[in-house]
């Protein structure tokens, strides 16, 4: 291991090299059965976290307050920054300089790009970035991988089609970057207007691992050991009137699940909107509840390791 | 017998080399206007070059430069050099230097980065690439585009 866990900050995926991140998934399966409630681990008694959410979110901070309560630590944070001093307009450096002062480790959501780093600056206790504005939100990533893996058994040779929002969806930049990194091979699906940003299609180029472009999912799905799907988000398009032209172009169903392989499993970071029928659901293709379970055993990896209970 | 176009300065400092066309940036980020300044300041653009085929200097008289102001120089004008003048004598010559990261010279371009907020923190860029020159914060991970406007 080229770094030590403990104290460190969780910012962007970039932060960890692959075998760090392999890593991090190994721990992330024995705790499987802690989050699962069939073991008791309460290694974290006496510790706190502090999730400050600047911005809604349900999976996210749910599975992180789980997280941290199956392995025994506390929960002192908040979710709702309309009751917090940030209405009377306290800089993000001043709130966590306040919040360090009673937790030992910090999970910011905020919806501004680079926050998370800007807080790293600020503090010495380790922060986590639970998604900063369109930037980074790497423990979604990791969970991403953790259910590629524990799916497929291997993330390095898989064909992993990524579907919808490439432009503007958070998720898919970073899980791009790291499947690349472990050389899996890439298809982006989407209209051209929101196509993968050039920097992380330049990244995923360096990697040099094979990628296409294309709008054609039916094409795409026919080779795909993965389709990871993601929501046209309208709250992050600048133009309302581009976001309509858009909007609903993908749907996966049961009939388009037909020119797929028998073993393509469907992802999806959640919420979903009407990108997957429900039909989906209840077939063996459907792994986006699983893959919404899993945040828990990997933030528990996560705290465990950077609050030093396991190395 | 050699044509002097603009007289030699007693003391201040002259910036040659400057690319073609860039002599007006380069003022703005020194901050010059007619309002601002007391001495003379001499532009001369599109000289014959022996480096490049042609270029622009600036010469500015009573001036020193701040090292802060010859890393923003370098920004618009990498290939250009610094000559340091006292008493007609050229005290001191370097050539401006892009620094790997660039500290509280530059706003991000991204409307949504944090260092945009009004956050106590000074923006940072790292040099991706020399030529063409990429700069990328390291705040929000966006490349910045159009530098010379994003200069503060």
């Amino acid at each position: 291991m080229s770094q030590s866990f403990e104290r460190r900050d969780v910012i962007s995926i970039h932060d960890f090299s692959r075998k760090e991140i392999e890593h991090i998934l190994e721990v992330s399966k024995k705790m499987v059965p802690i989050a699962k409630g069939e073991t008791q681990d309460f290694s974290l008694k006496g510790r706190i976290l502090s999730p400050i959410f600047f911005e809604p979110s349900t999976r996210t901070r749910l599975s992180f307050e789980t997280a941290m309560n199956r392995l025994g630590g506390a929960v002192v944070g908040f979710s709702d920054p309309e009751i917090t001093s940030l209405k009377k307009g306290e800089t993000l450096a001043d709130t966590i300089r306040m919040v360090e002062s009673y937790s030992d480790v910090i999970v910011l959501r905020h919806p501004m790009e680079g926050a998370a780093k800007l807080a790293a600056d600020f503090t010495e206790k380790p922060i986590i970035n639970a998604g900063d504005g369109a930037g980074q939100h790497p423990t979604q990533t990791l969970l991403d991988l953790f259910t590629i893996w524990m799916e497929k058994g291997s993330v390095g040779d898989k064909n992993v089609v990524l579907l919808g929002d490439l432009k503007y969806g958070r998720t898919v930049h970073s899980l791009a970057c790291a499947l690349a990194k472990f050389g899996a091979n890439l298809t982006f699906v989407a209209p051209e207007v929101l196509q993968m940003p050039k920097e992380i299609v330049e990244y995923v180029k360096e990697q040099g691992v094979s990628f296409n472009q294309s709008p054609d999912l039916e094409k795409a799905i026919g080779s795909a050991d993965v389709l990871y799907v993601t929501r046209i988000q309208g709250e992050r398009f600048p133009d309302a009137a581009e976001y309509q032209k858009v909007v609903g172009i993908y749907r996966v169903d049961n009939e388009l699940l037909k020119g797929a392989s028998k073993d393509v499993v469907v992802m999806h970071p959640l919420p979903r909107v009407d990108e997957i029928h429900p039909e989906v659901d209840s077939t063996p293709h459907a792994l986006y509840f699983k893959q919404a379970f899993n945040g828990v055993p990997v933030r528990m990896a996560l705290l465990a390791l950077i609050l030093g209970v396991v190395k | 017998m050699k044509e002097i176009k603009v007289a030699p300065i007693k003391n201040g400092t002259v910036i040659d080399h400057i690319s073609c066309g860039m002599a007006f940036k380069v003022l703005k980020i020194l901050g010059i206007s007619d309002a601002n300044v007391d001495s003379t300041v001499s532009i001369l653009m599109h000289v014959p070059s022996k480096k490049a085929e042609w270029k622009d200097i600036v010469k500015v008289e009573d001036k020193e430069l701040e090292p802060i102001e010859v890393d923003k120089i370098s920004l618009v004008a990498p290939d250009a050099t610094i000559n340091i003048i006292r008493n007609y004598e050229v005290v001191e010559k370097k050539r401006v230097e892009l620094p790997n990261v660039a500290v509280g010279i530059l706003e991000c371009g991204n409307p949504n980065c944090v260092t945009n907020a009004k956050e106590p923190v000074e923006t940072e860029f790292v040099l991706k690439s020399q030529n063409p020159i990429r700069l990328s914060c390291s705040y929000c991970g966006r490349e910045l585009e159009d530098i010379e406007e994003h200069i503060i």
